[in-house]
């Protein structure tokens, strides 16, 4: 007789915590074949709240490791992924890729953080400044992450986009509170799964799943979000563009029409750090 | 007009008394952590701190049983008679008396009581001088009193200093802890500044002592070494010998050695004896008995072989 | 408004005559036992060359012992490497750069370093056992310091490999090809660290040739190469004395010669490369002055006083070997100095509690024994911790030297032993002179408790690298390298990566 296998159930991972939402709704992912695969959780805005909690309570200490420190978490994360790049490229055939399209993503998706891991004692050496300023004064500028960054995924390529948009908020000391590909929701499972044993604090990175409209408008008005990184549609744009203006929040949106590429060398750039930094001058005198 | 007396004096302070700079003394601290200590020089180091603890139980929910217990404990750690007692119990002023009839008067084990409306200090001069009184009177050989923190940060120097000499002539013959609470005066420079206020009104063998253990902060490596620091140049200075007491957050035998170094390489071997450090401490005991038990039999021991250990699993 | 009561001063009694001053006593109550580190350095009997990504022995069929100074006990023993091992370790390198590492997209060049980084944090304590035995330097500074900052410079400029576009502002970088180095023996390890990552980060290839009393690590970095799968060539190793050094400097292959060791040697190969068009990296010698002013948090001055110069032995080339106190304040800083010294643990440098280890080499010792008898003759007045030295071994005492003028040999050369020479000064201005009076500007140190006077010492001194109320802090991001006579060029951040490329 042949074993019947165990079936994983999907958690989403926020707070170092594998949990489902407290709405204890689910909505179920189906293969490409179309076949039940299993149920995903449907987070809700009150989940999104408990996240961006947890980001909150990991932030302070997650921005004050050492660059270096950072930097080897970020490269132990790509180790973790690489490690278990057949489970991932599955993940991503599931949601419909061809095998080769899912390998090489899942490629790009670890190098692209050992890109990120690289700048985490370097970006401040190039963003960073003295500044000669016409009087007695030593002067400089140094940068300092903005707090909690809020991310939206998109469907196409869904993990390295993913991937993408996290890496640089937390290579300079932000925390992400991150909402996956509706569609395609696996892939960030199991990223959750990866980032458990990474050596990364737990609430550095929360990834959620569930559905756009549910959730929108929470990242929109909800004031502790210092920024907003994602791929969205006009409509979605405007609304998280009207919430942010009444805290001042920073958005670094791209067109879900524009569909971007992932893959491309302009995917990853030390500006993409820069999204989430704040600068600051400080003065002070010369003299004995 | 008193904010600009404050900064004025404080600013006179630390002239005389010098700076500490933060990183330097935690880099400092953090080479003693790397001391490796062994055999004989651990069994030494071990039996020192289990003689130097001031047991302690500082609790709503205490009771004259519960101190009773305390002091047995106090009196024989351990059934083997190689490990010594320990320097005092420490209890509130209302169980110095239970202290006492269970200690017996003819025991090298002393009573600290910590009275000065202990924790906060918030009570009028009279009723502190009255409690030091009392627990005197009830038997009490040691008292550790806490200082007048907000007198310190306004900068009324002077009055912080009165009261503490308040409360060395109510002691009479009882030696004197002056608990600094050092999380409220929160930088080292504050807490060195107020070693010195202290050390300059008390006696020679009385405390100056980091915490009252009811606070988020208590005793850390950094904190110890300030007041050790302290002491040695007021020793150098005026040949008057201060002693020591952290308290609060010394749980570990690993911890505690770490400390004795410090006091080792800072203020040398004239330090190295209960008259002159104390553990101010509850849980560390039993596990200085661990691991002294472990070395004579070379097993790693569970917890609940000792009597009153807090945990049970 | 509460009245404000005068602070008490201290109750200082009347001095009563025939009572000593009051003294700390650093005895023996608490004496420490032997806590020896155990671990296994992996030491082969016999280490040959490192050649084109393979031990080869070399073509003389010559070696030589290395031994530990602590006990002067031999090791291993050495290949002696020949001018045609030298010729093959060029070629090989010249292959490697044209064939594979020049070509090589950064992203993958990054990839191997990362690899050499972790790999070397696998076999830390191993690599730790191995530099204490060879070097003489105590395990907790091999432990603690030397390895983790070796792999952490690895670590670091396998960052930068495929981030190059950002190091030069307005100009492409390219890689020099094949580059010459030769280290010291002070930090074995970590002098091959800070030479061949950013070397490797910037796609070029290394020949090096490790000190000649400190080879043993540079050749179980080569076992890491290995197990990383290094492209053959990319690094080799020539091992010797003087000789091969020349060798490696004078060979008309590299494009670029890096190297570190004494300015009077780096004279020599500069004056050996006059004419051509190779680039240089000059890392010399130091006189440090370590200024502290009347207002220093003076406990962690002397902390800072004592690692600036009993840290490695003293053998860096950046120790604060000069020490410029403020005047109203010597008497209490040399007090303080002295008392913290009695505490230094001396001895076997495979104890985890000994704080200043062996003297790298006999003939090290010999030279401080001679430079210091010179300070006594010139009538410096001098100050020797009184602990017990090891029967057997090369060892010496931390010294200090009080009362010394500006003109005194042991406040003019470089004596990279654990000895200090105690100077006064008055005015911030005359601190500065003092400080600037000298061939040398490598590093500096200044204590005060005041922002300002901070950053006018900076401004003012002639150094290369400026420590504010620390001292000798080393990290792969913060360039180091010296003005004047302690060379030129930069290890570390993007200025050392620059030494290391061509603008194109």
């Amino acid at each position: 007789m042949s074993r019947l296998p165990i079936t994983k159930t999907p958690k989403v991972y926020v707070g170092g915590a594998f949990i489902r939402s407290e709405s204890a709704r689910v909505y179920p992912l189906k293969d490409a074949a179309g076949e039940f695969y299993a149920n995903i959780p449907q987070c809700t805005r009150k989940d999104l709240r408990n996240a961006v909690e947890a980001a909150a309570k990991a932030g302070p200490g997650w921005a004050k490791r050492t660059a270096y420190n950072r930097g080897q978490i970020l490269y132990r994360l790509a180790e973790m992924i690489e490690a278990r790049g057949g489970e991932m490229s599955a993940a991503l055939v599931l949601g419909g890729a061809k095998p080769a399209a899912a390998a090489r993503e899942v490629t790009a998706s670890v190098d692209r953080l050992i890109y990120y891991a690289g700048w985490t004692d370097k970006y401040e050496q190039v963003l960073g400044n003295v500044n000669p300023v016409a009087a007695p004064y030593f002067n400089f500028t140094v940068t300092e992450p903005m707090g909690i960054v809020g991310v939206i995924a998109p469907d196409s390529t869904p993990l390295l986009a993913l991937i993408s948009l996290v890496a640089p908020a937390i290579t300079s000391g932000n925390t992400v509170v991150a909402l996956a590909s509706t569609t395609q929701p696996y892939p960030a499972i199991l990223l959750g799964e990866m980032l458990a044993t990474s050596d990364l604090p737990g609430g550095v990175v929360n990834i959620l799943t569930g559905f756009r409209k549910e959730m929108i408008s929470t990242f929109a008005t909800h004031t502790h979000l210092r920024a907003l990184g994602g791929v969205v549609n006009a409509d979605e744009r405007k609304a998280l563009a009207l919430g942010a203006a009444d805290s001042v929040k920073r958005t670094h949106l791209l067109k879900t029409e524009d569909k971007p590429d992932w893959f491309a060398d302009t995917a990853q750039s030390v500006y993409a750090i820069r999204d989430t930094l704040e600068f600051k001058t400080t003065w002070h005198p010369i003299g004995a | 007009m008193l904010a600009r007396s404050s900064r004025r004096s404080f600013q006179r302070l630390f002239d005389q008394v010098g700076p500490v700079d933060q990183i330097g003394i935690e880099e400092r601290v953090a080479k003693y952590g790397t001391r490796s200590i062994k055999k004989g020089a651990k069994l030494w180091g071990l039996k020192t701190a289990v003689s130097m603890v001031d047991l302690t139980t500082l609790e709503g929910k205490d009771t004259p049983g519960k101190v009773a217990s305390l002091c047995q404990k106090a009196l024989r750690p351990h059934d083997d008679p190689a490990v010594p007692q320990v320097a005092a119990v420490c209890v509130y002023p209302a169980m110095v008396r239970h202290a006492r009839r269970a200690l017996g008067s003819d025991t090298a084990v002393r009573i600290a009581s910590v009275a000065t409306a202990f924790p906060s200090g918030q009570a009028p001069l009279k009723t502190r001088l009255a409690e030091v009184k009392a627990a005197v009177a009830d038997g009490a050989d040691e008292i550790d009193m806490v200082i007048n923190r907000g007198a310190f940060l306004a900068g009324e120097f002077g009055l912080m200093q009165d009261e503490i000499a308040a409360v060395v002539a109510a002691c009479g013959s009882a030696t004197l802890k002056v608990i600094l609470e050092v999380s409220e005066l929160e930088t080292y420079d504050n807490i060195r500044a107020a070693s010195f206020l202290a050390m300059r009104v008390i006696r020679p063998g009385d405390f100056i002592k980091t915490s009252t253990g009811k606070t988020s902060l208590n005793a850390t490596l950094g904190n110890n070494q300030v007041m050790l620091e302290a002491i040695r140049d007021f020793y150098l200075d005026s040949g008057i010998p201060i002693a020591m007491k952290p308290a609060g957050g010394i749980r570990t035998a690993k911890q505690s050695l770490t400390f004795l170094i410090a006091v080792k390489e800072t203020l040398g071997d004239a330090w190295l004896n209960n008259a002159r450090y104390r553990f101010g401490a509850s849980s560390l005991l039993n596990d200085l008995l661990r691991q002294l038990e472990k070395e004579s039999t070379g097993a790693y021991q569970a917890p609940y072989y000792f009597s009153e250990a807090a945990e049970s699993y | 408004m509460p009245a404000l009561t005068a602070a008490k001063k201290s109750p200082r009694p009347a001095a009563r005559p025939g009572r000593s001053a009051p003294e700390l006593i650093f005895g023996d109550l608490w004496e420490f036992d032997p806590a020896p580190e155990t671990a296994d350095p992996k030491l082969k009997p016999r280490y040959d060359l490192f050649i084109n990504g393979q031990f080869v022995a070399p073509k003389g069929g010559k070696y030589f012992d290395s031994i530990n100074p602590a006990n002067e006990q031999k090791l291993a023993e050495i290949a002696l490497a020949t001018p045609a091992d030298v010729d093959a370790a060029y070629a090989a390198a010249q292959r490697a750069y044209d064939g594979v590492w020049g070509k090589m997209p950064g992203r993958e060049r990054a990839k191997y370093l990362f690899r050499i980084a972790r790999l070397l944090q696998d076999r830390a304590r191993e690599f730790a056992v191995a530099e204490t035995l060879d070097g003489g330097k105590p395990i907790k500074e091999s432990r603690d310091f030397d390895v983790p900052m070796a792999a952490a410079h690895f670590f670091y400029h396998a960052g930068w490999a495929d981030k190059l576009d950002y190091v030069a502002p307005g100009r492409s970088v390219a890689p020099l090809g094949v580059v010459g180095q030769v280290i010291p023996w002070n930090f074995p390890l970590l002098m091959c660290a800070w030479k061949i990552a950013p070397a490797l980060a910037m796609g070029n290839t290394v020949v090096l040739k490790p000190a000649e009393t400190t080879s043993i690590t540079a050749l179980k970095l080569a076992e890491i190469f290995q197990d990383a799968g290094l492209p053959p060539g990319v690094v080799n190793f020539v091992t010797g004395a003087g000789g091969v050094g020349a060798a490696v400097m004078n060979h008309p292959t590299p494009a670029k010669i890096a190297f570190t060791g004494s300015t009077e040697v780096g004279k020599i190969i500069m004056r050996g490369l006059a004419g051509t068009d190779k680039k240089m990296t000059m890392e010399l010698g130091g006189k440090a002055a370590n200024i502290v002013f009347d207002d220093a948090p003076l406990d962690q001055a002397v902390e800072g006083i004592v690692n600036g110069i009993f840290f490695n032995q003293g053998h860096v080339c950046c120790a604060g070997s000069r020490l410029l106190v403020q005047e109203s304040v010597a008497e209490k800083v040399l007090a303080k100095l002295k008392n913290r010294i009695r505490t230094l643990r001396v001895g076997d440098p495979m104890d985890k509690n000994t704080d200043i280890g062996a003297i790298n080499s006999r003939e090290q010792l010999d030279r401080i024994t001679k430079l210091v008898a010179a300070g006594v003759k010139e009538g410096n007045e001098m100050f020797q911790a009184a602990c017990k030295l090891p029967a057997k071994g090369f060892y010496f005492r931390p010294t200090i030297f009080s009362g010394v003028s500006m003109s005194s040999r042991v406040a003019r050369e470089e004596i990279f032993g654990p000895v200090l020479s105690v100077l006064t000064f008055r005015t911030v201005d005359e601190a500065i002179e003092k400080a600037n009076n000298t061939a040398y500007g490598l590093s500096a140190g200044v204590w005060t408790d005041k922002g300002s006077r901070i950053l006018k010492m900076s401004t003012e001194l002639k150094a290369g690298v400026v420590w504010a109320n620390t001292y000798n802090k080393f990290d792969p991001t913060s360039p180091f390298g010296g003005y004047k006579e302690s060379g030129f060029g930069r290890e570390g951040g993007r200025q050392g990566l620059l030494d290391y490329c061509k603008l194109v």
